[in-house]
Formats: structure tokens, sequence, C-alpha cells
């Protein structure tokens, strides 16, 4: 049997408190709380007492009929995270994964901690107490069965949801034990034993998605399949340029088109990541709705920020780049000395676009305001905690005032880290006094994004000559206010050749925006990987070395910092060895350096540390004549530790890491002009970038054959997998795209860059 | 004005206008939840139906149009998901987050009727219009050459849906 999931009820069930009574209560099964409560406040729960104040969380349910129910804890956007962490639980609790049935928590952070989809960060928080739920677990039923037969534990084994005694040839199934653990002492959770790796029977297998039945049959299971009593269908219009008000609009004719129940102006406020000003309209078909939309007339008022523009954005960085920076984040020993000893010197500006996050699933929220003043929500937020406080104080409630059911959602990237539509579906609820299901436009959803910052770096790097790295120099041209950078604009003073470049500088300087910003999949990384990357394949170049070669010789000599590291910095600098553990790996399963490749083809590599996991990928691409690149063949090797807990979606992290940036590289960019942003939809399948109107995805035809995937297994403890793949992608694109035409591309996407070689 | 539609097989009436795209008469009429909005556009492929056999998009297809015709949604392909497509996706695990999939299957469908051994080529012709944002494009192809195997009579491998599990 494959386990199933449970989705959120579309009708209202009972609340998780009623349902832990009703199962301690009926005293068939073992309930086993949270590691975050404390032993009393488990015993109380397990000893079959009503769960009284306060909630305590569950994840392990166990039946007669020897089903084992283990609750996801976290927002299901895609990255497998409904079956990962269920995993650890089953491999300490030692069960058969097919005796495994798999539910969905709701939000609670009295029950469970940090439920959360980001910076691929719940494999590290979780990899050790979630197993530890497991093993306690496993330890309640060992001591049942002991009591039972008054034999000592220590003569027990378990295996696939049993116990067994061999030296009296018995046995039970957990089913059978359940009732009795339930009345078992919990053991303390940080001293419960954990198994050894290598009798890991669960992790490390290839799981498949808990939810992939439920996919491909087409069930509602997504956030915009939410159905409600009496619900209506909402559309929100926002004024393009952002935050703007409301002058006036022509709510009567809006009122008075069919299926139209309310329309109404939003006065919103200032936040760019809360609810902003704009129209509601609000109907009993999301479609009539969109056609009322289309009668709408709204005056904006004017904004401060309705100048500004793409163009205006280079301009600044030009006249940035002309001057003395704004500030210096670090500096090691003396550029401007070295730089004029250098045998070579390179110089270079690098450039990124605006991008959108573009899940495929628009942003949507249902909501309903209940009777006794709560507000239900069915989300998709990757930050369900930022979402309820977001919601109370848009509200004007109390946090405990909102309850959140999480459903799936049809992507994430950080999209969903940002809750504007949570606000947008709360207020909009209570204003119409119905349950609304909120659902933005593909147009509001690309114009609306908290978008990946756009960017400008001048480098200026110095060789000696025996071709070491001696100088450099990084300018980052960026947006933020005084001291404080826009989010996800920003860098640090660790940001690689830092650290192993003798005489360093590293420049800042920022103009205002008025764009709400945001992080996207491995942000900052996934854009400062390209010009650092980038421009390290160029030093690499005057030094007359191998790329590979290069970065390893520069890693292996380590300089102290002149300026002492914060704890934090230090706690998560890169470490070299690791970087040249991948590095070397890429180069041996690529062949690098070993294969003759034909003119029009190069082997371009690069490295990244993100998010705790390291990377080095090596791409073999064609550019014909004309300019138009293809892919060959992706290598990517990762060191992420000691486990990949799933290998089945540790792959498809990576390849889809990997394919996700090729499309960015191609053709990705969000322009702005007189305030707003010019792109509105897909680009159509005909085309294989954007344009001034429209913004693109990677399609089918211009995925590679085959993306290599390899682990570099260490001893560390296991890290995430959702994001550290994907910023060496496009910096060594750019490299396979120099050796076969000779061109460096300093400026995204390609689409606009001129390729073309004879 | 009522307008009746023949859907995985029953007949339904609806009372909407007729130029609702059947997308929403779908999603919000007949509480067919399976095929889904992306883009409103014809652009992303995520509402893609079959309608007399043929794969198409409902995003902005009126209603009207459709009348009569046999329309099969992803619920419809194999309730059960035993269609050779549904088994393929299953065996190889496919989705990602699974939103585009719905639409990816109905156009795999679509091409297997017509092309019964398509190359990769002709997979990637058939499925150009079908964007998965989390990029699964690698197994969706590998995943359309099983299912043409297992419609030909090849043995799914084992129902765990586990590629390769070891």
């Amino acid at each position: 049997m494959t386990p199933t999931t449970t989705p959120a009820a579309s009708t209202p069930a009972p609340t998780r408190r009623e349902f832990l009574k009703v199962s301690a209560l009926a005293g068939g099964g073992l309930l086993l709380a949270s590691y975050a409560e404390p032993v009393e406040a488990l015993q109380r729960l397990v000893g079959g007492a009503p769960a009284a104040e306060p909630m305590l969380s569950a994840f392990i349910r166990i039946t007669a009929d020897n089903v084992v129910t283990i609750t996801a804890k976290n927002p299901e956007i895609g990255q497998g995270i409904q079956t990962m962490l269920p995993m650890l639980i089953a491999e300490e609790l030692d069960v058969d994964w097919k005796q495994v049935r798999i539910e969905q928590a709701d939000f609670d952070p009295n029950k469970y901690p940090a439920q959360v989809a980001g910076g691929s960060t719940a494999t590290p928080t979780n990899w050790i107490p979630q197993r530890r739920v497991g093993a306690a677990g496993r330890a309640m039923l060992l001591q049942a069965a002991a009591t039972q037969w008054s034999v000592p534990v220590s003569e027990l084994t378990t295996a696939k949801g049993v116990v067994y005694h061999k030296a009296s040839n018995r046995q039970a199934t957990y089913g059978s034990l359940a009732t009795a653990a339930a009345g078992v002492t919990p053991p303390a959770l940080d001293t419960v034993p954990l198994k050894d790796p290598s009798q890991f029977s669960i992790i490390g297998k290839r799981i498949p998605t808990v939810a992939l039945k439920d996919i491909l049959t087409g069930k509602p299971i997504f956030g915009i399949d939410v159905t409600v009593p009496n619900m209506h269908y909402a559309t929100f219009v926002k004024a393009p340029v952002y935050a703007a008000k409301v002058a006036s609009a022509n709510l009567d004719v809006v009122k008075s088109q069919p299926g139209v129940t309310h329309a109404f102006v939003v006065a919103g406020t200032d936040n760019l990541a809360g609810l902003k000003a704009g129209v509601a309209i609000v109907g009993t078909n999301w479609w009539r709705v969109q056609e009322a939309r289309k009668k709408l007339v709204v005056q904006w008022a004017d904004h401060p920020t309705s100048q500004q523009s793409s163009a205006a954005f280079a301009a600044k960085a030009k006249e940035f780049f002309a001057s003395a920076p704004q500030r210096t984040i670090r500096n090691d020993g003396d550029f401007d000395a070295a730089i004029k000893t250098a045998a070579k010197v390179v110089e270079a500006e690098y450039s990124y676009p605006f991008i959108n996050h573009a899940t495929l699933e628009p942003q949507n929220c249902t909501a309903r305001i209940n009777a006794d003043g709560t507000c239900e929500m069915w989300t998709t937020s990757q930050t369900p905690q930022g979402g309820r406080g977001l919601v109370a104080s848009t509200l004007g409630i109390k946090e405990d005032q909102v309850v959140m059911h999480m459903m799936r959602a049809g992507g994430g990237f950080g999209r969903r880290l940002y809750n504007e539509p949570l606000a947008e579906a709360a207020f909009i609820a209570r204003e119409a006094k119905v349950p609304v299901k909120l659902i933005w436009t593909r147009e509001d959803d690309m114009q609306h994004d908290q978008f990946r910052p756009g960017g400008f770096h001048k480098f200026t790097g110095g060789v000696d000559a025996n071709g070491k790295l001696i100088a450099f120099r990084n300018h980052f041209a960026t947006f933020g206010n005084g001291e404080r950078f826009a989010s996800s604009a920003d860098i640090g003073p660790t940001e690689y050749p830092a650290r192993f470049v003798p005489n360093l500088r590293m420049d800042v300087s920022m103009m205002p925006l008025g764009v709400p910003t945001g992080a996207l999949r491995a942000p900052r990384s996934n854009a400062l990987s390209f010009a650092f990357q980038g421009f390290i394949d160029e030093c690499a170049e005057a030094a007359g070395k191998d790329p590979i070669q290069f970065r390893i010789d520069m890693l292996k000599a380590e300089i102290p910092p002149q300026q002492p590291y914060t704890p934090q910095q230090q706690a998560q600098l890169m470490s070299a060895e690791r970087i040249i553990g991948v590095l070397e790996m890429a180069r041996d399963v690529s062949g690098w350096g070993k294969t003759t490749l034909p003119k029009g083809t190069g082997m371009g590599v690069a490295f990244y540390y993100s998010h705790r996991g390291y990377f080095a990928e090596v791409v073999q691409a064609t550019v014909s004549k004309a300019g138009v690149v293809k892919v060959d063949k992706v290598w990517a090797v990762g060191d992420v530790g000691s486990e990949i807990i799933n290998p089945n979606h540790a792959e498809q992290q990576v390849q889809g890491a990997v394919l996700d940036a090729m499309g960015q590289a191609y053709g990705q960019e969000i322009t702005f002009t007189a305030g707003k942003a010019d792109q509105g939809n897909f680009a159509p399948a005909t085309t294989t970038a954007g344009n001034a109107s429209n913004f693109s995805l990677l399609r089918i035809r211009q995925a590679p054959p085959v993306v290599e995937v390899h682990w570099k297994k260490t001893t560390y403890p296991p890290t995430g997998i959702g994001e550290p793949a994907m910023p060496p992608l496009i910096p060594a694109l750019m490299g396979a795209i120099w050796q076969a035409t000779g061109k460096r591309v300093r400026q995204l996407p390609l689409s606009k860059v001129d390729l073309k070689w004879s | 004005m009522p307008i009746t539609l023949k859907v995985n097989g029953t007949s339904r009436t609806v009372d909407v206008p007729p130029e609702m795209p059947l997308l929403w008469v779908l999603r919000d009429e007949l509480d067919l939840k399976g095929t889904k909005f992306g883009c409103g556009a014809n652009r992303c492929g995520a509402c893609t139906v079959h309608i007399n056999g043929v794969a198409q998009r409902t995003c902005t297809l009126p209603v009207s149009r459709a009348a009569g015709a046999d329309i099969t949604t992803i619920e419809g392909l194999d309730p059960n998901g035993a269609h050779a497509v549904q088994k393929a996706w299953e065996e190889l695990d496919v989705p990602q987050c699974g939103y585009c999939q719905a639409g990816q299957m109905m156009a795999a469908a679509g091409l297997l009727a017509k092309t019964p051994k398509p190359t990769d080529a002709d997979i990637d012709t058939a499925l150009n219009t079908n964007l998965c944002r989390c990029a699964t494009y690698l197994r969706i192809r590998a995943a359309v050459h099983r299912a043409a195997e297992i419609k030909a009579g090849g043995a799914a491998v084992g129902s765990s849906g586990a590629p390769g599990e070891d």
C-alpha cells in the first residue's frame, strides 16, 4: 500500500483539540507528542487524559490494525518535505514505510516547531529532533512489550513495526501494543538513543512522493482548489505603481455587473509586503469577477516612485562606478598598492535583471471570518507564522484568532515567504462579510511579485607573474536606503573570493528603490554567483590557468581577515576543503580537460556555497553560428553531508535547480517603466525568451537531455537541498559559452547578448 | 443559458454565459479541480484537457464551443490512475509541486494517441506548450517514453512508484 495524505478538509473538520480528545478517550491508540513539550505535558497526553491546556503537538498515531499515521508539519511546496520529515520519524520508530500514512498538519506553533519552508533549513533543523520523536515512540512500545512479557527491554528488538523477544519466540505488532504504550512514561527526548546510520532502512531510500497518487488523479489538494460553504470569489486590483493610493474608482459600474456582490476601495498600507491599496471586487464566480474588472476604471494618486525605471537604475549604477563608493564592507591588505604591481589587470562590469518567482499556481488564499471572531484561512504560505502575524495586524485581532490550514502549494521558490494574499483575502472577507477565495490573475502575479532584485558589479582583478590573484576589488551598485539593503539586494564580507585574496576590497553603493523585492531560491547567491564566478573565470584566463585548478589553488591559501568575523559569520564560513572536494569530483565525473570539443562547443565550471550546501557544476554547451545556445549536458556534484535522506527528491531538487537557473539565464527579465513592471504574462511557447511585455520560463525543448547528479558524501550532518544546487549553473554555462565562442557574457539574460560567431 | 457538456462520459448541464471559458466551468461549476489555472492566456498549458480526444487548452475556450463534444479531464483519464501515462508518471515519480502535471499528462496522453512511439523531438514538440515551473522536464520525457512502452504492453515496474528502489 502506498501512503496517502489527508488534505485539510474543505468542510469543517473537528478541531485538533477535539481530535486529540477523541483519540485519547477512545483509548485505542498511541499519541506521541512533540519534543518541544515538557515531559510532564507528554505524560498527560499519552497517559490517556483528555487533552488539557496547553495544546500539544502530535506526530505519531498507531491504531490496532498496525497503521502508523505520522504528521507532516511543514509547508509542502514541491520540495518533498511532506515525505522527508515523516521518513525521519518512521526510521527511528522502526516501522515499514508501507504501514505509514501521512497527515498534513495545520499551522499551530503551540504544537509544532518551525513550520516554515525557506532557507533550505528543514533538513539541518529537523534531522535530529524528528528522529528523536520516532525513537521515543519506539522506546515506549518496547517498554509496553517488556511489561507485558515480564522481560527486560534489553532483550527486545524491533523491525518493521513489530517487537520481538527472540529468547521466548514471542512477537507483537506495534498496533497491538499501542494502547499499553500510551500509558508508558515517555523517555527524555534529548537522551533517547538514535540508530547508527548503518541500521537505516528508510533514510537513504528512494521514497515516492507522499501525495503522488492524488496529484496524478487530479485531487483538489492545492490552495487554489479549496471550497468552503457560501464561498465567494475575489479579485484585488492593486496600483501598478507600488503602494500608490486610489484617487477614484467607478464602483457603481462594477457593482452593476452580473455576478458581482461587492466592490470597494481598500485604503491599504505602505507595507510593500502587506495590504496595499486597491479595489476589491467580490462575486459569485471568479470569471464573472474578472469580466467586471474589465469595466473598472481607477484613477491612482501620484506616488513618489512613479518615475523609477530600469534605465534610470542602470544610469545610476554608471554614476556610482565613476565615483568613490558609499562604503567599504571589507578591506584586506592594500588593494590600491597591489593592483599597481600586478603583471596583468582585468576589469569588467557585470549586471543582472530583476526577475519574477512565477510560481505556476498564482498567489491565492481562502479566508472566512467565523462567528467567534476568528479568521480561518486556507493558505499556501511558506511562512504561515509570518502570515498569521500579518493577518492579525491587518485585521486588528490577536494572532491566536487566526486559524490556518496549510494546503499544498503549486511551487514556492521563495514567493510564498511573503503573505500579501493572506492579508488581502482576510481583509476582503471581513469587509464583504462572506468567505472569499482570492485568486490573483497571472498579470497580478507578474507585476506584484516580491522580485529578485537586479544588480550591477564593477570588478578589478590583478594577477602576478606566477598567475596568482593578488588584488581584487568589487564595487556593487545595489538598492537600499541608508545602510539598509533592500530585501535580497545585500552582500556580505565573506563573499568568495574574499578570504582567499591578500589585497581585496568590497565596496557598496546603494540607490533607493520603490519596488518590492525578496528572496528567490538561493537568494543573493543566485545573482552574485553569476558575477563573481564569472569574473573569477576571467582572472583565471588572465593568469593562463585552468579554471578549476585556478580556483583550487586559491582555496588552498586562506588569508586571515583584517577584521575578525562575527560569531554568525564564523559559523557560516564556507569550508574550502569541502568546496575543493566537489570541484575535484566535478572534474573527474565530467571528464574535464580530457575531451576534445568541436568549435562552437565548450565546457565551463563554477562552484558555490550557499545554505550550508557545497556544489560544483560543469556545463557542456553548444552555440550555433547564429548565436543560439543549447546545453548538451550538465554534471552537478553536491556535498550536503553524510546522508541523502531521500535520493528520489534530492535528485529532483538538483535537476530542478539546474534547469531553473538555465531558464533565468536564457530569457528572464522584469523591467520597470514609469514606476511599474512592464511584463504581464508568460512568453508564448513559440519564443525562447521574454521580452518587453512577456516573461519566459524554461520549456521542455530547452531542457538538456542529461543532468547528472553526483553526491560527495562527507561526515558532516545532512543539510538542505532546495537551493544550493542553483547558483553554480549560470556561471558554469557562461564559461562554456566563452570556450565555445570566445565571448564573455557579463549581462543577463542571454537573449540580450549577441553570441554570433564565425 | 443552459449548455450541455459531456464530461468524463457523463452528461452535465450548466447554466452559464456561453463565453465563459471551459476551464472555469469545469473548476467552479462542475467542481472538477484537477484542471488548473496558470495564465488565462493559452501560454502555460496547465488547463489542458481532451476535447474529442485532442489535447486542448481551456482557459480561453468559450464553453459554448465545447457543447456536445466529448470532454475528458484528468479526473476522467483514469480515476484510479491506471492510464498508461499515470502509471508511467507514478513509476518515475515525475511531479515536484505537481501543479502543472494534470496538463502535462493530458498533453502526453494526446501525443501517444497519435504517435504511439514518440521520439524525444516528438515529445518536446508536443509538450513545449506545457510549462513546468519546477522543471521536471527530464522525468517528463522519460515518463512519456515509459508510457509508450506500457501502452504497447510493457509491464509496470511494481506499484511503489519508486524509480530504481534500492
